[in-house]
């Protein structure tokens, strides 16, 4: 079990990279999943697996009985596959408006942070003047 | 007396929740202002503590050490708790003179003061997991912010900060699976004392480097740095100030933390590769600065470059290169956030950030300059500023060490850090404004002086204090050190008696 548990990971991990190494941002994202996916495999793989017997404490008793399964594992991959989601969301979100305002997936077109050529810019009244009255507080 | 050391991370969670509620009033600032100043507080209160009695443990939930979730403060964590509640408040206040109301509707106070909780919590955790969830906090709400307000620089500079700390955290995640399934335990102090029992030292080893390349994507050392300079001159001032200040020093104080407390089993392999790190880092940084001709470019390079200092400091593993990892890493803090706040303020009076097109600061905001003086020099390590103390004791500790190169490195790219604040100095302040516009301190509105400029003389000040009176700072650092290069005290702290 912990062989194909293993492999798959590594499966995951290196279908994960393919993707990331894309130019296409939504690429990129879906790769991401694959790596968290298989980030949440490789801890609950790496806290040992154990077959049939579920960590519960019998009435009275102090200690669960022997071999139960390692619960801890669970409730970290429990933690990571939430925050993982909180962050999908949000980093898609983030390439839907950056396609919506850059026109663009690819992230060699992506420079308008950083121009090619860094020409001066287009002059602008000083932000002082700019600015309306009450707008700033 | 477990309050003491959650009440910094507290106090700004519940601030947040109050801006929330409050965010379509005026009044937000204040509180968020007023959360900062009682931040600030119960850092010092903390600090007390720990100077009383070394190392602060708390355990969550009263369950006993390796179980549960452990908070501690030692002198480290301490001292990063209070700096980050200075660079809080100031921030905080900057931000009643800049944010507009807009960026207040859409959350900013909230965010803020979010970004404060986790920077805190990962400063105070014991835990490994628990860091992670810290990051975490910390990432979801700086991706926020540098978005806020949605400009298409923005978006850009979002896409390839999220994306790049993306792979960082998922790897971060990987490497403590991987530890747990080695060591079967995630406090921090008995992961030390574990970590000798593991039986394959190599894996261990390999493990470490997870860790530091975790790190060192959150810290921006040399070959994982490209999402800093690619964000930090898109967002508003105050949130690239607070960045610049806190965030980089977050993943320097994790690679500090798990390097001295946890992988100090293979020094002569992890803290050599950490040594070509610092080095590459110091020269590509202000390689990088020397060609950029933007005020918020040329400083987010010099992020980079000065974290290499602190990698240094770690690197060489000797006491007195951690007093100046230690110094760096609170000296930095104070004058990168205080160069960024200047850039604002100069963006405000003359309308850009690019050097091209700015100028005249000299003859007509005589003040701004002398401001930006003391952080420029401090930065560039001019005595007597606090920057020159930090770069003299990790000058000196590279040579004790008879590592010849890496001082001779350290000294050539404080002399290249010159040449840019130069460059920034003659464009910005001594040339005249291109389109001949008087950028006056007098454009402003007297609330708006006040709020913009306190903050700036405030931490300018405390550059001055740190550079003339070095002795008690120094004496903390080499407290510091100590305790950080002699983990008994830590793990004593946290699970009590037991070794």
């Amino acid at each position: 079990m912990e062989t194909l548990l293993s492999l798959t990971i590594g499966l995951l991990f290196a279908a994960a990279i393919y993707l990331m190494l894309a130019r296409n941002v939504l690429r990129f994202l879906f790769g991401m999943i694959l790596l968290s996916n298989g980030a949440n495999l490789l801890i609950f793989t790496a806290g040992r697996l154990t077959f049939g017997v579920p960590p519960l404490i019998a009435d009275g008793a102090l200690l669960p009985p022997p071999d139960v399964a390692n619960a801890l594992p669970q409730a970290l991959v429990l933690t990571a596959i939430v925050i993982g989601f909180g962050l999908f969301a949000f980093a898609l979100m983030l390439v839907f408006r950056a396609y919506a305002t850059l026109g663009t997936l690819y992230s060699d077109e992506m420079r308008v942070a950083e121009p090619l050529n860094d020409d001066l810019p287009q002059p602008a009244p000083p932000a002082f003047e700019r600015v309306e009255k009450g707008t700033r507080t | 007396m477990s309050w003491v050391i959650v009440a910094p991370i507290l106090i700004p969670l519940a601030t947040g929740i109050i801006a929330f509620l409050l965010r379509e009033k005026p009044m937000g600032k204040w509180v968020s202002v007023a959360g900062s100043a009682l931040g600030l507080l119960a850092a010092c209160l903390l600090m007390a503590e720990v100077l009383r009695t070394g190392v602060v443990a708390a355990q969550m939930g009263n369950w006993a050490a390796p179980f549960g979730i452990t908070f501690v403060a030692d002198l480290l964590a301490g001292v990063m708790v209070v700096i980050t509640a200075i660079t809080a408040l100031a921030v905080s206040i900057y931000a009643t003179g800049e944010i507009t109301r807009r960026m207040e509707y859409l959350g900013y106070h909230t965010l803020f003061q979010m970004l404060i909780v986790g920077v805190t919590g990962a400063f105070l955790t014991g835990d490994i997991f628990n860091l992670y969830v810290w990051f975490e906090v910390m990432l979801i709400s700086s991706f926020g912010l540098l978005i806020l307000g949605g400009r298409p620089e923005q978006i850009d500079g979002g896409v390839k900060y999220v994306t790049l700390n993306l792979i960082s955290t998922v790897l971060f995640l990987s490497a403590v699976g991987l530890l747990y399934g080695m060591t079967g335990t995630l406090n921090m102090a008995d992961l030390s004392i574990a970590v000798e029992r593991v039986e394959n030292q190599g894996l261990l080893t390999v493990v470490a480097m997870m860790f530091m390349v975790a790190f060192g994507v959150k810290a921006a050392v040399f070959p994982l740095f490209f999402w800093l300079p690619a964000s930090y001159h898109t967002p508003a001032f105050s949130v690239s100030a607070v960045f610049a200040g806190l965030l980089t020093k977050v993943g320097v104080y994790a690679l500090i933390r798990v390097f001295t407390l946890i992988f100090n089993h293979d020094i002569g392999y992890t803290h050599t590769v950490l040594l070509w790190v610092a080095g590459f880092t110091m020269v590509t940084g202000v390689l990088g600065a020397a060609a950029q001709m933007d005020f918020r470019k040329i400083l987010s390079f010099h992020i980079v470059s000065q974290i290499g200092y602190m990698i240094l400091g770690l690197a060489l593993f000797t006491p007195l290169a951690m007093v100046g990892a230690v110094f760096y890493l609170v000296h930095h803090i104070v004058v990168k956030a205080n160069l960024f706040l200047i850039a604002g303020v100069a963006e405000r009076l003359t309308g850009s950030t690019d050097l091209r097109r700015i100028g005249g600061l000299y003859t007509y905001a005589p003040f701004l300059a002398f401001l930006f003086l003391i952080p420029a020099f401090s930065l560039a390590g001019f005595p007597p500023l606090s920057g020159f103390w930090a770069k003299y004791i990790l000058v000196k500790a590279s040579l004790e060490a008879e590592f010849w190169f890496i001082a001779f490195i350290a000294l050539a790219v404080g002399l290249l850090t010159i040449y840019s604040m130069t460059k920034i100095w003659a464009e910005v302040f001594w040339t005249p404004h291109p389109d001949k516009i008087t950028p006056k301190l007098s454009n402003l509105t007297r609330a708006e002086r006040w709020r913009l400029l306190t903050p700036i003389a405030g931490l300018a000040t405390l550059t001055v204090i740190i550079g003339l009176f070095p002795e008690p700072f120094v004496q903390f650092a080499e407290r510091t050190a100590a305790q950080l290069l002699d983990s008994t005290a830590y793990v004593t702290a946290v699970l009590g008696g037991v070794p």
